[in-house]
């Protein structure tokens, strides 16, 4: 048969008809980590086309921020991003305190911003790791994860809960930190550096982790702008914006660290971009936890932001009517009436909330901004042309976690 | 934060009357008409370079203290190289509430404006892909609006019961 | 009168066999769906490790699991999802409701949440917590091959006697939000009613 014969039988007609199939991937499915749902169109094994379907998590957060005040909704941004709920509580109170116009105290901004960078360091652990367990690597996932439960004891040994502390309040904390929280946190410190090197070195130059991430993905950096792309993923593309630095909040500006960044943008310049951060979240807890102030943790209790504690609520007059005051329903805080947005820079990315208040002590709608809803949006711009092998790569490398998605 | 510049290429390209600015704490508003809301953000995004669409939200105003307006659309628009955030505002009404879509412009539009049609019901014309997002696709109701309670209206209970002797 | 031996001794010592033999190979399928599921993770991962209790074989596949463990929320549009794996496994399987969420709907009294998954699929064991710290999942577990090791016949005669629902029924009609505080234990009033039959 001449050659031409051949050429034209693949025609443009029949390429979209006859060879493709569908293929549906989750909602439960290992490599999803959580409930996502992809429909794939492939030809052969090249994905041709993601339909990602998502909300199979969705269960009214932001309904739920309608109906609880300000203080008690932090039980609930905990579970949004669950691998490092303690970053949302400090970006929920972050707003809330930038509606209220309160200007929280210098120990309590150290403590926050150790627990931030504790929270990323974490969450980076358990996405590098589940990302290599993904491509077949299951040393580093067991190394990760035992990193993890050292994080946990830090949550624990503070607010007494591992997984979701519920540790800040309207003004400061729940309670401040012990000597031994302090202790825990320096031997975090010295004992991370060497499990960090033990994952670069099983990672950083495998040769089939290589393989599998470099290329794959590639995001440029005019479409991480215009998908709205924040944190890691839009650094690893080139895109040089970290809030801590552009719009430093808490101790940030006082504290010396370098935003991480890479040019590529496939999923090997994510990993390194992931791993280069946890250092430098390493060196941030460093300074952090060596130059903590002393005194108060909670702003003064005179301006009526924050529940006294236990001891002036029962001794004293003032403290048990201020108490009351926070608590009725109808008194709480002094808020504006007023609508205001404030974001933090989490692990995932940009964390906003907006919230619209009415002068009660309750948000009139708390919206949030959640990263991984956007970075799970440019999935089928990623995946498309690419092998249905490297769907798991580039999930795991976008690091969608489904609470947070879903809400 | 300056504004100013911003806020020429506004005044140029719309005429002074066509927008209304506010400031609270470090945000700065931009109050404008829905007809003229793909204009405004159109001279932003081409001419006062904020090229990325960083929120995309509404509110819906019914039980608002002094409120006129039934939803408010927010588009949270940044500027990528000086940092600068402007928050444009809109407000619809019903009974169909529509306002035009803004995926041409930032790609990332898209499943924010599905969002927002799933949560209120406001129409985006001319989004490729308009369908519920979040919620299965048999559900009626607008779960964000003021006037549909916390608890639902029973569809939670909705499913059929697998007990022990038939699985 | 002469002595004669049970003519269920032997059936009774193959069933004391297979029940060992099933109690301690659970595997388990992790239907993880919210935070509970990190949790399922750092249990059978390193410092914890569920493999000393012999049912680490965790398998995403459920048509070769006996063992589901719901952790996490179960919404909405999650449910038929659930009832469908729940259907393909085979028997004899089991159910370990973890977390506040899976077991009652937890902090999320909302539209989407399930108000506990018992209502629309058998529980066997409830874990609470929110999220349960792993050893507690360690304990359901053992908890779970308890129940297997007394229950279970090799014939599987305990489904045919399994006849009347054993778990609460759902609700018809969700209660005004004011009667909803009930004081736990009460049979007339509790959120759920009991059948007494
Ligand atoms: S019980 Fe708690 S930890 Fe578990 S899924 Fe529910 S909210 Fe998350």
């Amino acid at each position: 048969m001449p050659l031409q014969e051949v050429e034209s039988f693949v025609g443009e007609e029949t390429a979209d008809k006859d060879f493709l199939y569908t293929l549906n991937f989750g909602p439960q499915h290992p490599a999803t980590h959580t409930t996502l749902r992809l429909i794939l169109t492939l030809d052969g094994e090249t994905v041709i086309r993601a339909v990602p379907d998502i909300g199979y998590l969705h269960s009214g957060f932001e309904k739920l921020g309608e109906d609880l005040d300000f203080n008690q909704y932090v039980t609930i941004v905990d579970r949004m991003n669950y691998i490092s709920p303690i970053a949302n509580e400090i970006a929920w109170h972050h707003v809330v305190e930038k509606l209220l116009g309160i200007e929280i105290t210098p120990r309590c901004r150290y403590i926050r911003t150790i627990m931030a960078e504790i929270a990323r360091i974490s969450d980076h652990l358990l996405n590098v790791g589940t990302a290599a367990l993904d491509l077949g690597a299951f040393t580093a996932f067991l190394y990760a994860f035992y990193q993890r439960e050292k994080c946990y004891d830090i949550y624990e040994t503070a607010a007494g809960q591992r997984f979701h502390p519920s540790y800040t309040r309207v003004g400061g904390l729940m309670a401040d930190v012990t000597d031994d929280w302090i202790r825990k946190v320096r031997d975090f410190v010295v004992g991370f550096p060497k499990a960090h090197s033990d994952i670069s070195k099983l990672l950083n130059k495998n040769r089939i982790f290589m393989d599998r991430t470099q290329g794959i993905g590639v995001l440029s950096r005019e479409d991480a702008i215009n998908l709205s792309v924040t944190g890691p993923l839009a650094r690893a593309s080139g895109v040089v914006r970290d809030l801590r630095k552009d719009e430093p909040y808490l101790a940030y500006s006082e504290l010396d660290f370098q935003v991480v960044c890479a040019k590529e943008g496939d999923c090997y310049a994510r990993y390194m971009v992931r791993m280069g951060e946890m250092l430098e979240s390493l060196k941030i807890i460093q300074q952090a936890i060596e130059n903590l102030p002393s005194g108060p943790v909670n702003v003064d209790i005179e301006g009526k932001a924050v529940i006294p504690d236990k001891s002036a609520t029962y001794r004293s007059i003032e403290g048990l009517i201020q108490h009351f005051e926070l608590i009725m329903t109808n008194r709480q805080w002094k808020v504006p009436v007023e609508e205001v947005y404030g974001a933090n820079e989490t692990a995932n990315g940009e964390l906003g909330f907006y919230i619209v208040a009415d002068g009660t002590g309750r948000a009139y709608r708390a919206r949030t901004r959640p990263p991984s809803f956007i970075h799970f949006a440019i999935f089928p711009y990623l995946i498309e042309g690419h092998l249905i092998s490297d769907v798991p790569a580039i999930l795991g490398s976008l690091n969608i976690i489904a609470a947070e998605l879903d809400r | 934060m300056d504004h100013r510049s911003t806020l020429s290429v506004l005044r140029s390209q719309l005429g002074e009357q066509a927008f209304v600015t506010s400031e609270f704490r470090d945000n700065f508003r931009i109050e404008v008409p829905a007809e003229r809301v793909l204009d405004a953000l159109l001279a932003l995004k081409d001419q006062a370079g904020f090229d990325m669409l960083a929120e995309l939200t509404a509110v819906d105003y019914l039980h608002y203290p002094n409120a006129r307006d039934r939803y408010g659309v927010v588009y949270c628009l940044l500027n990528t190289t000086t940092g600068e955030r402007v928050f444009v505002k809109t407000f619809v009404n019903d009974p169909d509430p529509c306002l035009p879509s803004v995926f041409p412009l930032w790609k990332g539009a898209d499943w924010l404006e599905r969002e927002v049609y799933d949560m209120f019901g406001i129409v985006f014309e001319g989004h490729p892909d308009l369908r519920r997002i979040l919620l299965p696709e048999g559900f009626r109701s607008y779960p964000l609006r003021k006037d549909y309670p916390l608890r639902g209206r029973l569809e939670r209970h909705n499913f059929p019961v697998i007990p022990r002797a038939e699985s | 009168m002469a002595v004669r031996p049970n003519e269920n001794f032997l059936i009774t010592q193959l069933d004391w066999l297979a029940n060992f033999v099933r109690a301690n190979s659970l595997w388990p399928m992790p239907f993880a769906t919210a935070c509970c599921g990190i949790e399922l993770m750092a249990t059978a991962s390193s410092r914890y490790d569920l493999a000393r209790f012999g049912s680490e074989a965790i398998r995403f596949s459920p048509r070769q699991c006996d063992l589901m463990i719901v952790a996490g929320r179960v919404v909405m549009k999650m449910v038929p999802v659930m009832q469908r794996i729940w259907l393909q496994m085979p028997e004899p399987k089991w159910c370990i409701s973890m977390g506040a969420c899976a077991s009652s709907g937890g902090v999320f009294d909302t539209y989407a949440v399930v108000q506990g998954i018992d209502r629309f699929i058998p529980v066997d064991v409830y874990v609470p917590g929110c999220p349960p710290r792993p050893e507690q999942l360690i304990r359901a577990v053992l908890d779970i091959q308890e129940k297997v090791k007394r229950q279970g016949t090799l014939l599987g005669r305990e489904f045919e006697e399994r006849k009347a629902p054993e778990r609460p029924r759902p609700l018809a009609l969700e209660l005004a939000p004011s009667e909803k505080i009930v004081a736990p234990g009460s049979v007339r009033t509790a959120t759920q009613e009991w059948d007494v039959n």
